[in-house]
Protein backbone atom coordinates (compact mmCIF):
# COMPACT_ATOMS: atom_id res chain seq x y z
CA UNK A 1 0.00 0.00 0.00
CA UNK A 2 2.86 2.08 1.37
CA UNK A 3 4.66 2.00 -2.51
CA UNK A 4 1.38 2.53 -4.52
CA UNK A 5 1.04 5.66 -2.29
CA UNK A 6 4.80 6.87 -2.96
CA UNK A 7 4.46 6.38 -6.58
CA UNK A 8 0.98 7.71 -7.28
CA UNK A 9 2.22 11.13 -7.74
CA UNK A 10 4.50 9.82 -10.50
CA UNK A 11 1.75 8.29 -12.44
CA UNK A 12 -0.76 11.03 -11.83
CA UNK A 13 2.17 13.40 -13.59
CA UNK A 14 2.54 10.50 -16.00
CA UNK A 15 -0.93 10.39 -17.14
CA UNK A 16 -1.10 14.46 -17.47
CA UNK A 17 2.03 14.48 -19.89
CA UNK A 18 0.01 11.42 -21.87
CA UNK A 19 -3.04 13.84 -22.43
CA UNK A 20 -0.98 16.90 -22.78
CA UNK A 21 0.97 14.62 -25.47
CA UNK A 22 -2.12 13.43 -27.21
CA UNK A 23 -3.04 16.56 -27.18
CA UNK A 24 -0.43 18.34 -29.05
CA UNK A 25 -0.30 15.47 -31.52
CA UNK A 26 -3.50 14.37 -32.59
CA UNK A 27 -5.58 17.74 -32.42
CA UNK A 28 -5.65 20.22 -35.53
CA UNK A 29 -6.78 23.28 -34.07
CA UNK A 30 -3.88 25.46 -32.98
CA UNK A 31 -5.20 26.98 -29.83
CA UNK A 32 -5.45 23.51 -28.90
CA UNK A 33 -2.08 22.79 -29.33
CA UNK A 34 -0.67 24.83 -27.55
CA UNK A 35 -3.00 24.17 -24.33
CA UNK A 36 -1.83 20.44 -24.76
CA UNK A 37 1.60 21.96 -24.48
CA UNK A 38 0.67 23.99 -21.34
CA UNK A 39 -0.87 20.56 -19.97
CA UNK A 40 2.80 18.48 -20.37
CA UNK A 41 4.56 21.78 -19.16
CA UNK A 42 2.56 21.24 -16.12
CA UNK A 43 2.95 17.89 -15.49
CA UNK A 44 6.68 18.50 -15.49
CA UNK A 45 6.13 20.93 -12.86
CA UNK A 46 3.82 18.47 -11.02
CA UNK A 47 7.24 16.60 -10.79
CA UNK A 48 9.50 18.82 -9.94
CA UNK A 49 7.59 20.09 -7.05
CA UNK A 50 6.58 16.55 -6.20
CA UNK A 51 10.84 15.53 -6.13
CA UNK A 52 11.43 18.76 -3.63
CA UNK A 53 8.44 17.30 -1.07
CA UNK A 54 9.59 16.15 2.35
CA UNK A 55 6.90 14.32 4.07
CA UNK A 56 6.31 16.24 7.39
CA UNK A 57 8.36 18.75 5.89
CA UNK A 58 6.85 23.23 5.56
CA UNK A 59 7.23 25.76 3.14
CA UNK A 60 10.55 26.78 2.94
CA UNK A 61 10.30 30.01 4.88
CA UNK A 62 12.50 30.12 7.48
CA UNK A 63 10.45 30.53 11.10
CA UNK A 64 9.94 29.75 14.71
CA UNK A 65 9.31 25.93 16.06
CA UNK A 66 9.80 24.74 12.38
CA UNK A 67 12.77 22.16 11.87
CA UNK A 68 12.42 20.66 8.71
CA UNK A 69 12.01 22.46 5.48
CA UNK A 70 11.29 20.91 1.84
CA UNK A 71 13.46 21.47 -0.67
CA UNK A 72 13.81 25.38 -2.20
CA UNK A 73 15.67 24.77 -5.45
CA UNK A 74 13.05 22.84 -7.27
CA UNK A 75 10.50 25.32 -6.09
CA UNK A 76 12.72 28.27 -7.60
CA UNK A 77 13.75 26.48 -10.96
CA UNK A 78 9.80 25.52 -11.46
CA UNK A 79 9.33 29.72 -10.94
CA UNK A 80 11.25 30.31 -13.74
CA UNK A 81 10.24 27.64 -15.49
CA UNK A 82 6.43 28.85 -15.21
CA UNK A 83 7.34 32.46 -16.18
CA UNK A 84 9.09 31.05 -19.47
CA UNK A 85 6.03 28.66 -20.13
CA UNK A 86 4.18 31.68 -20.59
CA UNK A 87 6.37 33.78 -22.63
CA UNK A 88 6.36 30.52 -24.84
CA UNK A 89 2.89 30.74 -24.82
CA UNK A 90 2.08 34.06 -25.92
CA UNK A 91 4.77 33.59 -28.66
CA UNK A 92 2.69 30.41 -29.78
CA UNK A 93 -0.33 32.45 -29.96
CA UNK A 94 0.93 35.31 -31.30
CA UNK A 95 2.03 32.95 -34.71
CA UNK A 96 -1.98 31.45 -34.51
CA UNK A 97 -2.82 34.66 -34.58
CA UNK A 98 -0.51 35.60 -37.23
CA UNK A 99 -1.38 32.24 -39.27
CA UNK A 100 -4.91 33.14 -38.95
CA UNK A 101 -4.75 36.67 -40.49
CA UNK A 102 -2.32 35.15 -43.45
CA UNK A 103 -4.98 31.45 -44.24
CA UNK A 104 -8.24 32.51 -42.74
CA UNK A 105 -8.26 29.75 -40.37
CA UNK A 106 -6.72 28.19 -37.31
CA UNK A 107 -6.94 24.79 -37.97
CA UNK A 108 -3.75 22.24 -39.16
CA UNK A 109 -5.99 20.43 -41.87
CA UNK A 110 -7.47 23.49 -43.53
CA UNK A 111 -4.18 25.24 -44.29
CA UNK A 112 -3.66 23.07 -47.06
CA UNK A 113 -6.22 23.09 -48.90
CA UNK A 114 -6.33 27.19 -48.45
CA UNK A 115 -2.46 27.06 -49.26
CA UNK A 116 -2.42 26.58 -53.58
CA UNK A 117 -5.67 29.44 -53.63
CA UNK A 118 -3.76 31.93 -51.45
CA UNK A 119 -0.60 31.69 -52.70
CA UNK A 120 0.08 34.71 -54.96
CA UNK B 1 -10.43 17.85 -16.39
CA UNK B 2 -7.18 17.32 -18.45
CA UNK B 3 -9.44 14.77 -20.80
CA UNK B 4 -12.26 17.24 -20.76
CA UNK B 5 -10.33 20.00 -22.33
CA UNK B 6 -8.84 18.02 -25.01
CA UNK B 7 -12.50 17.17 -26.21
CA UNK B 8 -14.02 20.56 -26.01
CA UNK B 9 -15.03 21.39 -29.22
CA UNK B 10 -15.98 25.03 -27.83
CA UNK B 11 -12.03 26.20 -27.45
CA UNK B 12 -13.93 28.71 -24.91
CA UNK B 13 -15.19 26.21 -22.67
CA UNK B 14 -11.83 24.44 -23.10
CA UNK B 15 -10.02 27.37 -22.05
CA UNK B 16 -12.37 28.05 -18.82
CA UNK B 17 -11.70 24.41 -18.19
CA UNK B 18 -8.18 25.60 -18.71
CA UNK B 19 -8.13 28.07 -16.02
CA UNK B 20 -9.52 25.83 -13.76
CA UNK B 21 -7.73 23.53 -14.15
CA UNK B 22 -4.40 25.42 -13.58
CA UNK B 23 -5.95 27.15 -10.16
CA UNK B 24 -6.64 23.10 -9.06
CA UNK B 25 -2.67 22.94 -9.68
CA UNK B 26 -1.70 25.74 -8.06
CA UNK B 27 -3.84 24.01 -5.09
CA UNK B 28 -1.61 21.08 -5.44
CA UNK B 29 1.68 23.23 -5.15
CA UNK B 30 0.59 24.54 -1.70
CA UNK B 31 -0.15 21.03 -0.58
CA UNK B 32 3.05 20.30 -1.48
CA UNK B 33 4.77 22.97 -0.18
CA UNK B 34 5.42 25.30 -2.86
CA UNK B 35 3.83 28.24 -2.00
CA UNK B 36 5.80 30.72 -4.06
CA UNK B 37 4.93 28.21 -7.17
CA UNK B 38 0.97 28.04 -5.80
CA UNK B 39 0.87 31.94 -6.22
CA UNK B 40 2.76 32.47 -9.52
CA UNK B 41 0.85 29.42 -10.77
CA UNK B 42 -2.46 30.88 -9.80
CA UNK B 43 -1.56 34.25 -11.15
CA UNK B 44 0.22 33.20 -14.29
CA UNK B 45 -1.49 30.32 -15.28
CA UNK B 46 -4.83 30.71 -14.62
CA UNK B 47 -4.53 34.71 -15.04
CA UNK B 48 -2.45 35.80 -17.92
CA UNK B 49 -2.48 32.28 -19.85
CA UNK B 50 -6.25 32.63 -19.79
CA UNK B 51 -6.10 36.11 -20.62
CA UNK B 52 -4.32 35.56 -23.30
CA UNK B 53 -6.12 32.31 -24.73
CA UNK B 54 -9.41 34.60 -24.82
CA UNK B 55 -7.99 37.61 -26.81
CA UNK B 56 -6.93 35.24 -29.90
CA UNK B 57 -10.55 33.36 -29.58
CA UNK B 58 -11.42 36.63 -29.64
CA UNK B 59 -9.96 37.00 -33.11
CA UNK B 60 -10.03 33.64 -33.99
CA UNK B 61 -12.94 31.04 -34.69
CA UNK B 62 -14.46 30.12 -31.59
CA UNK B 63 -14.88 26.13 -32.17
CA UNK B 64 -13.20 23.49 -33.63
CA UNK B 65 -14.18 21.91 -36.63
CA UNK B 66 -15.15 18.15 -36.09
CA UNK B 67 -12.78 15.20 -35.83
CA UNK B 68 -14.32 12.07 -37.14
CA UNK B 69 -13.55 9.53 -35.11
CA UNK B 70 -10.15 9.23 -32.82
CA UNK B 71 -6.71 9.87 -33.87
CA UNK B 72 -5.79 5.80 -33.21
CA UNK B 73 -2.03 6.10 -34.46
CA UNK B 74 -1.40 9.11 -32.09
CA UNK B 75 -3.23 7.19 -29.71
CA UNK B 76 -0.75 4.08 -29.61
CA UNK B 77 2.16 6.25 -29.42
CA UNK B 78 0.91 8.25 -26.34
CA UNK B 79 -0.02 4.75 -24.91
CA UNK B 80 3.28 3.38 -25.56
CA UNK B 81 5.39 6.25 -24.25
CA UNK B 82 3.04 6.36 -21.09
CA UNK B 83 3.63 2.90 -20.33
CA UNK B 84 7.48 3.24 -20.67
CA UNK B 85 7.04 5.92 -18.73
CA UNK B 86 5.44 4.51 -15.91
CA UNK B 87 7.61 1.26 -16.28
CA UNK B 88 10.37 4.25 -15.59
CA UNK B 89 8.52 5.58 -12.18
CA UNK B 90 9.24 2.24 -10.71
CA UNK B 91 12.39 3.26 -10.51
CA UNK B 92 11.96 6.43 -9.00
CA UNK B 93 12.55 7.23 -5.34
CA UNK B 94 10.23 7.12 -2.58
CA UNK B 95 7.85 10.10 -2.46
CA UNK B 96 8.88 12.59 0.37
CA UNK B 97 11.95 10.73 2.02
CA UNK B 98 14.20 12.73 3.47
CA UNK B 99 16.89 10.82 1.82
CA UNK B 100 16.14 11.44 -1.71
CA UNK B 101 19.07 12.14 -4.16
CA UNK B 102 17.30 15.07 -4.58
CA UNK B 103 17.30 16.05 -1.05
CA UNK B 104 21.12 15.84 -0.24
CA UNK B 105 22.65 18.01 -2.84
CA UNK B 106 22.61 21.64 -2.46
CA UNK B 107 19.22 21.59 -1.01
CA UNK B 108 20.23 21.10 2.38
CA UNK B 109 23.49 24.07 2.05
CA UNK B 110 20.44 26.46 1.20
CA UNK B 111 17.82 25.54 3.61
CA UNK B 112 20.88 26.13 6.67
CA UNK B 113 22.63 28.80 4.90
CA UNK B 114 20.57 30.85 3.36
CA UNK B 115 19.06 32.66 6.05
CA UNK B 116 22.74 33.81 7.33
CA UNK B 117 23.80 34.87 4.41
CA UNK B 118 21.12 37.24 2.58
CA UNK B 119 18.82 37.83 5.63
CA UNK B 120 15.63 36.88 3.46
CA UNK B 121 13.19 34.54 5.67
CA UNK B 122 11.78 33.16 1.66
CA UNK B 123 14.17 30.72 1.01
CA UNK B 124 12.76 30.77 -2.42
CA UNK B 125 13.18 34.20 -2.97
CA UNK B 126 16.78 34.14 -1.30
CA UNK B 127 17.94 31.34 -3.39
CA UNK B 128 16.56 32.92 -6.60
CA UNK B 129 17.48 36.24 -6.67
CA UNK B 130 21.31 35.28 -5.25
CA UNK B 131 22.25 31.80 -5.80
CA UNK B 132 21.01 31.53 -8.81
CA UNK B 133 20.38 35.15 -10.13
CA UNK B 134 21.94 34.34 -13.22
CA UNK B 135 18.96 31.18 -14.21
CA UNK B 136 16.70 34.89 -13.03
CA UNK B 137 18.84 37.01 -15.78
CA UNK B 138 18.03 34.11 -18.25
CA UNK B 139 14.78 34.10 -17.86
CA UNK B 140 14.51 37.76 -18.07
CA UNK B 141 16.01 37.50 -21.58
CA UNK B 142 13.68 34.92 -22.22
CA UNK B 143 11.04 37.23 -21.65
CA UNK B 144 12.19 40.00 -23.62
CA UNK B 145 13.24 37.99 -26.64
CA UNK B 146 9.15 36.80 -26.49
CA UNK B 147 8.27 40.10 -26.28
CA UNK B 148 9.97 41.02 -29.25
CA UNK B 149 9.06 38.29 -31.29
CA UNK B 150 5.64 38.61 -30.62
CA UNK B 151 6.05 42.51 -31.07
CA UNK B 152 7.80 41.06 -34.42
CA UNK B 153 4.60 38.62 -35.04
CA UNK B 154 1.86 41.42 -34.89
CA UNK B 155 3.05 44.18 -35.66
CA UNK B 156 1.38 45.60 -38.72
CA UNK B 157 2.62 45.16 -41.93
CA UNK B 158 5.21 47.72 -43.00
CA UNK B 159 3.18 49.30 -46.30
CA UNK B 160 4.39 52.81 -45.98
CA UNK B 161 7.56 52.38 -46.95
CA UNK B 162 6.90 50.38 -50.42
CA UNK B 163 4.69 53.28 -51.11
CA UNK B 164 7.56 55.63 -50.07
CA UNK B 165 10.02 53.81 -52.41
CA UNK B 166 7.64 53.92 -55.49
CA UNK B 167 6.97 57.56 -54.85
CA UNK B 168 11.01 57.74 -54.95
CA UNK B 169 10.91 56.18 -58.19
CA UNK B 170 8.35 58.19 -59.58
CA UNK B 171 10.51 61.22 -58.28
CA UNK B 172 13.62 60.04 -59.76
CA UNK B 173 12.07 59.54 -63.22
CA UNK B 174 10.66 62.71 -63.54
CA UNK B 175 14.09 63.93 -62.65
CA UNK B 176 15.57 62.47 -65.52
CA UNK B 177 12.80 63.45 -67.69
CA UNK B 178 13.34 66.83 -66.32
CA UNK B 179 16.81 66.68 -66.96
CA UNK B 180 16.65 65.46 -70.55
CA UNK B 181 14.15 68.18 -71.58
CA UNK B 182 16.60 70.15 -70.21
CA UNK B 183 19.57 69.02 -72.26
CA UNK B 184 17.29 68.76 -75.22
CA UNK B 185 16.30 72.43 -75.54
CA UNK B 186 20.07 73.71 -74.37
CA UNK B 187 21.45 71.67 -77.01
Amino acid sequence: MMTVLSFFNYWIVVVLMMIGFYCVIARGNMVKKVMGLNLFQTSVFILFISAGKIVGGSTPIVREGVELYSNPLPHVLILTAIVVGVATTAVGLALTVRINEAYGSIEDDHLGDEDDGDEQ
Amino acid sequence: MAIAIVRAKDLFAAAMLFAIYSLLSAALFAVLDAGDVALTEAAVGAGISTILVLAVLALARRYESAIDGHNLLALAVVTVTGAALIYATLDMPEFGAPDNPAQVHVGPYYVEQSYPDMGVPNMVAAVLASYRSIDTLGEAFVILTAGLAVYALLSPKPRRRKRRRRHLRRQLREHRRHRRMHKGSSS
